[in-house]
């Protein structure tokens, strides 16, 4: 099974980090992912920094192109993630847009992953049906779940067939807008929240975009089985540097 | 097979929607209404009725007869520097502005690079009393300083884009991430024939009016409906889509694109897409586009900035695969000069980028008998100060 599914059937609401690679500094990629596990995080997601970052807010194009600067190719990552599995269990999730994915080759790349021990990928712009035309038999040879995101937008209709092609876990963004522009969620976002939830669909929800703290983990996962936090945690490295990770966690879900 | 984009919105392997779920409602919104609404009679009505009366359309065919002299074969000049804003991008604003009214859109954001599209679509806003917001780059607010000023007065407002190379391409990663912000009450006027589908085939159809114009007045002037050859300056590619639009599937019609080589394709200071670029994925659609090896897009560079953009529309990435297209780039020398010369021989002073396609004739030779028109996308009022540095004026 995956590591996914093996995950997501555990008792507890799962927490997801995201950090772009190689930020704040190119190697810290690995010693950020083991600090991340050791702190309880249940999934990480690891950013594969893009120069044009469509459906990210400025923190997280920030830290793309500060990565980028500093070298950060997707050569690179998979080097340093060679042998990730030896120090790390939990599932690994890599997000990137599509063209860099491209030019390195979508089968190269799914091959890589597999041999690295990723889970699953995040593909913002690779629409559903492009995916399942061209792509689909691809990531299953390789064992990768692709995460498909839903919004407040996304017609039931459409959720239904994201649904029924997922096999993860189904990626639900917040509200309507780029990564880390809300603060706290309204009685309309709350909606949506139970709204999906009663839905029941196959693959359990996580919500990403727009939780930063504990109060919002908390709305996010009272009907979904998690949330993903990403801009709020490129933050804390940017202010408190990658040592007291500690904190940030504890801060979101306190033990 | 047609160099039109089939329903899916592909020209040949080029083209479709590679968009964030975030975008999709928008764009199926437009999708699934455009041609619809486009269709409608009175939707027709007032898209003509504004282009005769606001635009000043048809725009003349002119005959330059010193030019033609000069390089030996006829050339006609489809005059778009003599549209309201002073080049052809009106023509799509017009169009754009309508389709949202029809949508129930009361808030317009556009990207723009040198300002012309910004221009064109600020002035389309205050003629419908609709609010505008338009992102363009910190670094071409710099440069472009004259064209920010007339957006002001127009009453929209310019955000500018700070984020990677704050040019051209951010502006539309801007414009795009504030669609996805605002995905009700929102219209995205996109300026060139570029971005997710319906987008390059929205914009070229509203464009396509240039090639309509040109086969009643080739007719009257040298009785025939179809030149030997169409020329146009390619940026995104709209007043190309537009000069190629009625000839796309008719091979006696031959199709010449002009890029800015900027300093030299070699020079690493260059716009040509379709000699440097590789295909990928930018602002939503599978084209050429110039990246790093690891898929990372570059920044482009031309004299020019409306040629400065680092993707070409897929419809043209479809005309150089397939062979269809004849693609020539221009050095910013080339262009200058070429400027400077119809200027001198014609009394037109031509915007840079179409500085770009009258450069041709100086290696590209054509038969006397040839009919070639070249589309004047734009004037030059607006690149005056980059005349006066360049020729010392
Ligand atoms: C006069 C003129 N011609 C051409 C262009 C390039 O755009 P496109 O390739 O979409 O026609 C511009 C863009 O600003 C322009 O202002």
């Amino acid at each position: 099974m995956n590591r996914i599914n093996k995950k997501l059937q555990e008792e507890q609401k799962m927490l997801s980090i995201y950090f772009t690679a190689g930020y704040p500094e190119p190697e810290d990629t690995v010693s950020i992912i083991q600090d991340l596990e050791k702190n309880g995080v249940d999934f990480i997601e690891i950013g594969l920094p893009f120069s044009d970052p469509l459906a990210d807010g400025p923190t997280i194009q920030e830290s793309s192109t500060k990565a980028l600067k500093s070298g950060m190719t997707t050569n690179k990552l998979f080097e340093q993630l060679k042998g990730i599995r030896d120090s790390v269990e939990i599932p690994l999730v890599i997000m990137g847009y599509f063209n860099p994915i491209l030019q390195y080759g979508v089968e190269k790349f799914c091959k890589k992953c597999a041999e690295t021990g990723i889970d699953g990928l995040i593909i913002p712009d690779l629409p559903v049906d492009v995916y399942n035309e061209e792509y689909k038999s691809i990531f299953e040879e390789n064992g990768l779940q692709n995460i498909f995101l839903i919004t407040p937008q996304t017609s039931e209709e459409r959720i239904r067939f994201i649904d029924s092609v997922s096999n993860g876990f189904i990626y639900m963004v917040s509200t309507a807008s780029v990564t880390g522009s809300t603060s706290g969620f309204s009685e309309e976002t709350r909606d949506y929240f139970k709204r999906i939830s009663a839905m029941k669909l196959e693959n359990p929800q996580i919500v990403g975009f727009g939780i930063s703290d504990e109060e919002t983990f908390n709305q996010a996962t009272e009907f979904a089985k998690g949330a993903i936090i990403g801009s709020a945690f490129i933050k804390h490295l940017n202010a408190n540097g990658k040592d007291n990770i500690a904190d940030f966690v504890k801060n979101i879900r306190p033990v | 097979m047609s160099y039109q984009a089939n329903e899916k919105g592909y020209y040949g392997d080029f083209g479709g929607a590679f968009i964030p779920e975030m975008l999709y409602p928008n764009v199926e919104e437009l999708r699934s209404q455009y041609l619809d609404i486009m269709k409608e009679e009175s939707f027709q009505k007032e898209f003509k009725d504004l282009l005769r009366d606001y635009v000043g359309r048809p725009t003349p065919l002119y005959y330059a007869e010193r030019f033609s002299k000069k390089y030996g074969t006829k050339i006609y000049l489809k005059r778009e520097d003599l549209c309201h804003t002073g080049a052809h991008k009106v023509n799509n604003t017009v169009g754009q502005i309508l389709m949202a009214k029809r949508l129930g859109k009361d808030r317009i954001i556009a990207e723009t690079g040198a300002g012309q599209h910004g221009v064109a679509t600020a002035t389309v806003c205050a003629l419908m009393g609709i609010e505008c917001i338009v992102y363009m780059g910190e670094v071409d607010i710099e440069r472009q300083a004259p064209n920010v000023a007339r957006m002001k007065m127009l009453g929209a407002k310019i955000v500018p884009a700070k984020s990677g190379s704050r040019t051209l391409k951010d502006a539309t990663n801007e414009a795009i991430r504030d669609w996805i912000n605002n995905p009700i009450d929102t219209h995205y006027i996109i300026g060139s024939v570029v971005g997710p589908h319906p987008y390059p085939d929205m914009v070229a159809r509203f464009q396509a009016v240039i090639s309509e114009e040109i086969k009643v007045q080739l007719k009257e002037k040298e009785n025939r409906e179809n030149p030997d050859y169409v020329v146009a300056c390619v940026g995104g590619g709209s007043n190309a889509a537009g000069i190629y639009f009625h000839y796309l599937d008719n091979p006696e019609v031959g199709i010449i694109a002009v890029e800015a080589a900027g300093k030299g394709i070699q020079s690493g200071e260059s716009a040509a897409t379709s000699a440097l670029g590789k295909e990928g994925i930018i602002h939503g659609s599978k084209t050429l586009l110039m990246q790093t090896e690891d898929g990372q897009i570059t920044e482009p560079y031309s004299i020019s900035a409306g040629l400065d953009y680092p993707g070409v529309g897929p419809m043209h990435a479809n005309l150089f695969r397939s062979g269809r297209g004849e693609f020539i780039s221009i050095t910013d020398k080339a262009a200058m000069d070429a400027g400077q010369e119809l200027a001198k021989l014609e009394g037109i002073i031509p915007a840079i980028e179409t500085s770009h396609a009258l450069a041709i004739f100086e290696d590209r030779k054509f038969k006397e008998d040839d009919v070639v028109v070249i589309n004047l996308s734009g004037r030059g009022d607006k690149d005056l100060s980059t005349y006066i540095d360049y020729f010392d004026l």
